[in-house]
């Protein structure tokens, strides 16, 4: 394996409505921030890939609107995921293994804000068993926060402290959207939008863009002196049958701490792409998280841009292991219902 | 600017103008449906999956057995909507739940209408109602009650 490094990553501020903004708009102001950041141009850039979702722009092909925000002429190596920009990530990191790329600039744009995220996330699923019937994204993850509760996995208490801890981590987020506190009755007199999970379980609906920069060995030095290297990366799906998955488990998740060999890592902090309070101290269990600070930076409780949140995981990690001097860091990104699908990213920094 | 008679218009339908095969197993399962039956596939160790799966996602058996399951079931988990959103079916309070039918090792997922939220729990037996139109669809399944 090729040695591959994170040198850059930049957001937009999170916006509840991004209003006017077109998605070209969100993005230009990143890239062009992580250009000057190291500056470099798009010439310096073999390979750029992107994340989106055609179905919140509404149109076939929507993403190439987004490549716009790059300078496609002379014409570029791209491609781009639908789906969760932490995959762009990941096909960029293959160019980079297959000798293809040395270096690959990564963005992922989302602007939920003009439509009805609930419906539109229904149209994605399954379209035989599941689309027709119209589950809501927040019901397809009360359904797993019932069966997590149901068996003692997690408990109430620990969806109301992840609620109050990552309003009171997005102080540590200068972008984050949803910043002011809450305390344990404002929780419990939330309405329920789909129960087991009230209003405050859920992310917000939120606007922006995000992008990121990784290379090689060879190239990761001149373009920083403190690259964050990916030590290691996997991700793995599960059915989408949902009611053939066992909800109360992962096998996949396992598989991959397996496969990445984390049982003898001290990680020093971990950004999980957990959008739904159940799901923050379901992973903490699964992946041995117990005494490591996890998502410090809110995570996706206070902005939850589609299709970037996992990318932000990775990025925020990023910036936590710069910041802190510290070593070992653990990203997660999820897609799918349910957390069907995941990823994690050993990140790691220079001893 | 010209007057708007002037310009040219062309009709402009959001929409797949196309229509989609549903294959081997799941139309069997989807005709099924139709005559108020629902299948399940069954694996070579016994495994039965409803709605029918192409293969089993733990071995990656393609599965053709065919076998009868319902109409009754258990529901495995639920989550109660109180206030159903515009493009819900179910315009009262109801529940979308993954109910394992009689004879099935999986669950499905669907509604569960008619009840209150306290009526319902993990374990609850429901059993399925059918649309008055059967279209050999999913939703041939109305929604499910519980058992009485």
């Amino acid at each position: 394996m090729k040695r591959v490094a994170i040198v850059g990553y930049a957001q937009h501020p999170i916006l509840k409505n991004a209003g006017a903004l077109n998605e070209v708009e969100l993005i230009m102001p990143v890239v062009h921030q992580l250009f000057n950041d190291l500056g470099i141009s798009q010439k310096d850039i073999d390979f750029t890939c992107s994340g989106s979702c055609d179905y919140l722009q509404g149109a076939a092909f929507a993403f190439v609107e987004g490549l716009s925000a790059i300078q496609t002429n002379p014409p570029i190596k791209e491609s781009h995921v639908e789906m969760d920009a932490a995959w762009a990530m990941y096909e960029s990191m293959l160019k980079i293994q297959m000798g293809d790329a040395e270096t690959a600039l990564i963005y992922g744009f989302g602007k939920s804000s003009p439509g009805d995220l609930d419906a539109i996330i229904s149209l994605q699923m399954d379209p035989y068993y599941i689309s027709p019937l119209w589950p809501d994204r927040v019901s397809l993850a009360a359904l797993q926060a019932r069966v997590l509760l149901d068996q003692n996995i997690i408990t109430p208490e620990q969806m109301l402290a992840t609620v109050i801890e990552a309003r009171a981590n997005s102080k540590n987020n200068k972008n984050a959207l949803i910043t002011d506190l809450i305390n344990e009755s404002d929780y419990l007199n939330n309405a329920m939008v789909s129960s087991p999970l009230n209003q405050l379980d859920c992310p917000p609906i939120s606007d922006g863009s995000s992008a990121m920069i990784i290379a090689s060995e060879e190239k990761a030095y001149e373009f920083t002196d403190h690259p964050i290297w990916i030590e290691g990366i996997d991700h793995r799906i599960e059915s989408s049958n949902l009611g053939s998955r066992n909800l109360a488990a992962s096998n996949t998740l396992q598989a991959s701490m397996n496969q990445l060999n984390l049982k003898n890592i001290k990680f020093e902090v971990a950004e999980l792409h957990t959008q739904f309070s159940h799901e923050l101290p379901f992973l903490k269990s699964l992946l041995n998280l117990q005494d490591v600070p996890v998502n410090l930076s809110g995570g996706p409780l206070v902005g939850n841009v589609m299709m970037c949140a996992g990318l932000d995981a990775i990025g925020k990690t990023y910036e936590a292991l710069k910041e802190n001097q510290f070593t070992h860091g653990l990203a997660h990104a999820t897609s799918g219902p349910c957390l069907q699908h995941n990823m994690l990213v050993h990140l790691e920094a220079q001893k | 600017m010209s007057d708007s008679k002037d310009l040219l218009r062309a009709p402009f339908e959001l929409a797949y103008n196309y229509k989609r095969s549903s294959g081997p197993v799941m139309s069997k399962f989807f005709e099924a449906l139709g005559q108020q039956k629902i299948l399940g596939t069954k694996s070579t160790a016994g495994k039965v999956f409803s709605p029918a799966a192409e293969f089993d996602p733990e071995t990656n058996e393609p599965l053709k057995e065919m076998v009868e399951v319902g109409p009754g079931g258990v529901v495995e988990s639920f989550s109660w909507i109180e206030n159903p959103q515009h493009h819900h079916l179910i315009k009262e309070p109801f529940a979308f739940a993954l109910i394992k039918l009689d004879g099935a090792d999986t669950s499905m997922l669907h509604m569960v209408g008619q009840c209150k939220e306290a009526d319902l729990s993990i374990g609850s037996r429901v059993k399925a109602n059918w649309s008055e139109i059967q279209e050999q669809r999913i939703t041939d399944i109305k929604f499910f009650t519980i058992e009485k």
